[in-house]
This record gives C-alpha cells, structure tokens and sequence, in this order.
C-alpha cells in the first residue's frame, strides 16, 4: 500500500528540500517507486535541487484547477526511472492549495506510486499544513540547535492535531532527522547532542546527516547527494534513513568526520 | 585570538539543553494553561484599579518561567498621595 510522508520542521533552513530529495532518491534507488511533491507554493525550491528547474511545464495548482490533468505535471527523473517529481507552482497564491484538491491529487498518486514524499514549506501556514494533512508518516528535520529544536516541538504538536491521522485517532508515525550535524562539536559540548535533542522531542531517530560540503555540492549540481556521491557520510544517512522507512531495523550510526592530515593536526589542538 | 579563550572549553550546549527542556515544558502546556498567567494579570490589574488609579505605564510586569514554579511579579507604582478611586458606597452617598 502506498505511504505518504512529509518531510517537515517548522524552521527554515534545515534540510527539508534536500533531505526530501535525498530520501527519495534513495528510495527510488532501492527499487520503489517515489514522487516527490513540492508544497512550497511562490518558492518552489525541489525542482532546483531535483535538477528539474527547466522541465517544469505544470504545476500542482494547475492540477488542483483542471488546467491539467496530473500526469502532465508530473516529471520523471532523468537519472533514476522510477523516479518523479510533482513541482509546486511559483506564481499563484497559497490559497489555491484547496483541501479537496489537495486531497484528490493525493488520491490520485497513491495508486501509481509506493511512495508520495510530501516537501512542506517553513512555518505553520497553510503550505505546511495542507503538506502534512494526509501523511501517514512524518519525518521531522532538526538541527541540533536550540530554535530549530523548539520548532520541531511544535510541529510535533501540530502533527499529533491537526493532520486527517491525528483527527481519526489514528497514530501518525514520526521520525527522526537529524541533519547539519558536527560529531566534533557535540563531544566537545558546543553542540547539543543526539541524545540532548532525542530526549527533548521524544520521538525515534531515523538517520544523523553530518554537516557536509557533499550536500552543498550535490545542491549544486541539481542531483541528490545520494545520486551525485553515493559512498558520502551524507548519502549513506540518507540511504540507512530508506532503508529505516523500509522496515528494516539496525543501529544508527553516527557519522565521523574524515580529515585530512592537516585538519587532524589542528583539529586536535582546537580540541585540547 | 585571546589564547586562554582558545584552551578554555566552551560547553554552551548543557546550557542550551536546559533552557529547551525549561521552554518546551510550558509550550506544552497550550491553551488553557498558557493563558492563565496573562488572565490572572489582567484580572490582578482591575482590582487594583478598583481602589487606586493606575498608571498603566507605571506598572512593571515580570514574568519568570521555571521548571517547576513559574512566579508573576506585579509592580505597581503608588504616589504618596494615592488618588483613590471613589468606593461605590461613598459615591451613592
């Protein structure tokens, strides 16, 4: 049966768009079949990190009033086949993000895909909760930094309240992703760490992304980092995270920075 | 660079831990609970004026959110010669 997640955090800035298009991919790259959707209505970033920027002819707004029909909007990945993209638009207003459209549009998507990988916007607006309304599961994006901890505090809130799920009285699951994340810092108490943030918000960790040149790189390029440097430290979270939404169990690592001789050098003497 | 500043070790995150863990517990709370502080200050505030004119600039409110006990501090300007507010019984007379 198809699952929808949102990848949502309440702040701004903290990987949402590239974590979106990171799991995705990596899900795409294990056999199943993923869209990415973009909720960002006035700005849209995934068709750019996607690398899908000039393909885009419709949108999900044109989809919602009939200009047309879904299949036009959707874009298939150039890399990975099973692979799509559902762009949001640019230029219209949030509000023609309607609840019944929204709805079909994700009815509609559930029967051709495995996966519907929801990309909400920052803040608790209409995007965000039109994004997280019809999840099944919630990935939460956090870095380990006091205002993006809050935030996600509250979307977890939100999560638990406002979403079709929580109106049920069905549980929504939620995870964890931890992203911008410096193994160094955290040891040396500059830097929350993973247990601060995990007994804070309460809810399974699902991947420590480390804060890394490879995802800024990747975003660069237009490709997931698990596509553009699949041996990273960075896509090998994101790809531990796919295999995590998979039902699969084991240990999450955390990832350690590798430095060269140099940064080893000074990088010690920093730390004494 | 200040080279103790260097060797001293800077641990900002314990701090940061507690101050969340402080917040998140009356964020929780939402609603009513959140509420009840401003209300008891408003309600607080009418009483007074009942008796006494208040300035309203002249009042200072403090608010300090902790762990386990949260306290409102309400600090009311009196001048020496408090302008009192006619008690009602005395105004019918």
């Amino acid at each position: 049966m198809a699952k929808v997640l949102v990848v949502t955090s309440g702040k701004g800035g903290v990987g949402k768009t590239t974590s979106t298009a990171a799991l995705g991919a990596a899900l795409a790259q294990a056999g199943e079949n993923v869209v990415v959707v973009d909720f960002d209505v006035g700005l849209r970033n995934l068709d750019l990190v996607m690398g899908a920027e000039r393909r885009v002819v419709y949108d999900m707004i044109n989809v919602i009033q009939g200009d047309a029909k879904l299949a036009q909007a959707l874009i298939r990945d150039k890399r990975v086949d099973n692979l799509s993209l559902l762009p949001a638009s640019q230029t219209r207003d949030k509000d023609a993000l309607t609840n019944e459209g929204v709805a079909k549009i994700i009815e509609q998507l559930r029967e051709k895909f495995d996966w519907i990988i929801c990309d909400s916007p920052a803040g608790i607006e209409k995007g965000a909760m039109m994004a997280m309304r019809y999840a099944d599961i919630a990935v939460v994006v956090t870095n380990p930094e006091v205002s993006s901890v809050r935030d996600s505090d509250r979307i977890i809130g939100m999560l638990d309240s406002k979403t079709l799920k929580a109106e049920r009285d069905e549980r929504m699951e939620k995870h964890l992703l931890l992203t911008r994340f410096d193994a160094g810092r955290a040891a040396r108490g500059e830097m929350l760490k993973t247990e601060d943030v995990l007994e804070i918000l309460s809810i399974p960790l699902l991947a420590i992304v480390p804060e890394s040149v490879d995802v800024l790189n990747a975003s660069n390029l237009g490709s997931p980092v698990t596509l553009n440097n699949p041996t990273s430290a960075a896509a090998k979270a994101y790809f531990d995270a796919a295999r995590r939404l998979r039902g699969e169990q084991f240990e999450v690592s955390v990832p350690m920075q590798r430095k060269g001789f140099m940064g080893r050098l000074f990088g010690r003497r920093a730390v004494a | 660079m200040n080279l103790m500043a260097m060797f001293r070790r800077q641990r900002s995150a314990p701090v940061a831990r507690e101050r969340l863990q402080v917040l998140l517990a009356h964020e929780r709370m939402a609603g009513s609970h959140s509420e009840l502080l401003n209300q008891l200050r408003e309600e607080i505030l009418e009483v007074i004026a009942k008796h006494i004119k208040v300035d309203r600039e002249k009042v200072n409110i403090k608010l300090d959110r902790g762990a386990d006990v949260s306290t409102l501090e309400i600090d009311v300007e009196m001048p020496a010669a408090i302008p009192l507010v006619r008690a009602r019984g005395a105004a019918a007379a």
